[in-house]
């Protein structure tokens, strides 16, 4: 139980260390400064979850673990994110469409979290869901600007919406770390959050003239570990050359 | 702070501009009493630059309340007009309620 739970924790962690890490690559290059500063507040508001769920992960596990060692020092098979969050920014639209997909499911699954038996859940939930809240407003606002904006905005947000698509689905695949916590009531199997995932998108992409492909492919195995993308590791060099280089350096 | 669109296809922007207008944000401070100016921001409409005005102006927990203004829908005071307008006050300092003794109780005007 304790290494499922482990498992769980680990997911919520580094969803939101690999997204936040990659939307605080648009830090001082956005396309304008009121973006910019938008964007490096969701990229802190994400790391600073990111501590509360890996905190609690590394308590939960035992080993003497902290939050920074498993940050820094896991390496790209050990990271249990979804694929969606580890891939390249590409250009702002593509990072605000995936923004939207991602924060579309976390509003309804931390509000879902918030009646966790699980009280330390319950709490970073409830914390961390008035942050999505607002992460949710801003890229969904975003994503009905630019679908509904010029010829080439639509056209932007339409390819990445197909490019991202196939890997927006993983999450849903319910598998046995989630009926295991669905079965101490610790969390909702994420297949239950689908229904609302799927209103809100649908209503989101009508706004936004975007059209919503019908297949339901998914690429998966960045939840269990068995096959991030490629980009995971090279993402991974950057992020952690620190404490790579100079193990236990702080300051 | 460019944005490169093609404003001939661009339904919303009648201006012609690639630019998004500019916005002068008033922030109510947690303990203030009323809507300060903090600065500006471009933003596309009055939506957009709440949301702005929140991330850029409220990043350090200042503010309970945002207003946003177009900045264009100002009408200001003409610097050259500051002469007429300001001088004759001046030396008038028997405006000022500095001749009476205030009770602590009537607190802050």
């Amino acid at each position: 139980m304790t290494e499922a739970l482990f498992e769980f924790l680990l997911r919520q962690g580094d969803n939101s260390l690999v997204l936040g890490h990659r939307v605080s690559e648009w830090c001082g290059v956005a396309p304008a400064l009121e973006e910019d500063i938008a964007l490096a507040n969701t990229a802190l508001d994400l790391i600073g979850q990111t501590r509360l769920w890996l905190e609690y992960a590394a308590e939960v596990e035992g080993k003497g673990r902290s939050a920074d060692d498993l940050a820094f020092l896991r390496d790209a098979y050990d990271f249990r994110n979804m694929l969606l969050v580890e891939l390249p920014n590409k250009d702002f639209g593509q990072t605000l469409m995936r923004q939207f997909l991602f924060d579309a499911f976390q509003v309804p699954w931390l509000t879902a979290l918030k009646s966790s038996s699980d009280q330390h859940i319950a709490d970073i939930a409830s914390k961390s869901l008035q942050e999505a809240l607002y992460h949710l407003e801003r890229s969904r606002d975003t994503v009905i600007a630019l679908g509904d904006g010029t010829k080439e905005s639509n056209a932007r947000m339409q390819e990445a919406l197909d490019r991202l698509w196939p890997y927006a689905g993983e999450v849903f695949r319910d598998d046995e770390i989630d009926i295991a916590m669905a079965k101490k009531h610790i969390a909702p199997r994420p297949s239950e959050i689908r229904q609302t995932w799927d209103a809100t998108l649908k209503e989101t992409f009508e706004a936004a003239y975007l059209t919503l492909s019908e297949d339901r492919f998914a690429h998966s195995g960045g939840r269990t570990g068995q096959r991030h993308t490629e980009h995971l590791g090279h993402m991974l060099a950057t992020m952690q050359v620190l404490q790579r280089s100079y193990p236990g350096a702080t300051w | 702070m460019s944005k490169k669109t093609d404003s001939t296809e661009n339904a919303h922007n009648t201006s012609g501009q690639d630019e998004w207008p500019l916005w002068e944000i008033f922030i109510r401070g947690q303990h203030g009493m009323s809507h300060r100016h903090v600065g500006s921001l471009h933003a596309a409409d009055s939506e957009h630059a709440i949301k702005n005005a929140r991330d850029v102006y409220t990043r350090r927990n200042e503010g309970v309340s945002i207003w946003v203004v177009r900045a264009s829908d100002i009408a200001a005071s003409s610097p050259s007009d500051k002469g007429p307008l300001f001088d004759p006050s001046r030396d008038k300092i028997y405006r000022h309620p500095t001749f009476y003794d205030l009770p602590d109780e009537a607190g802050n005007m």
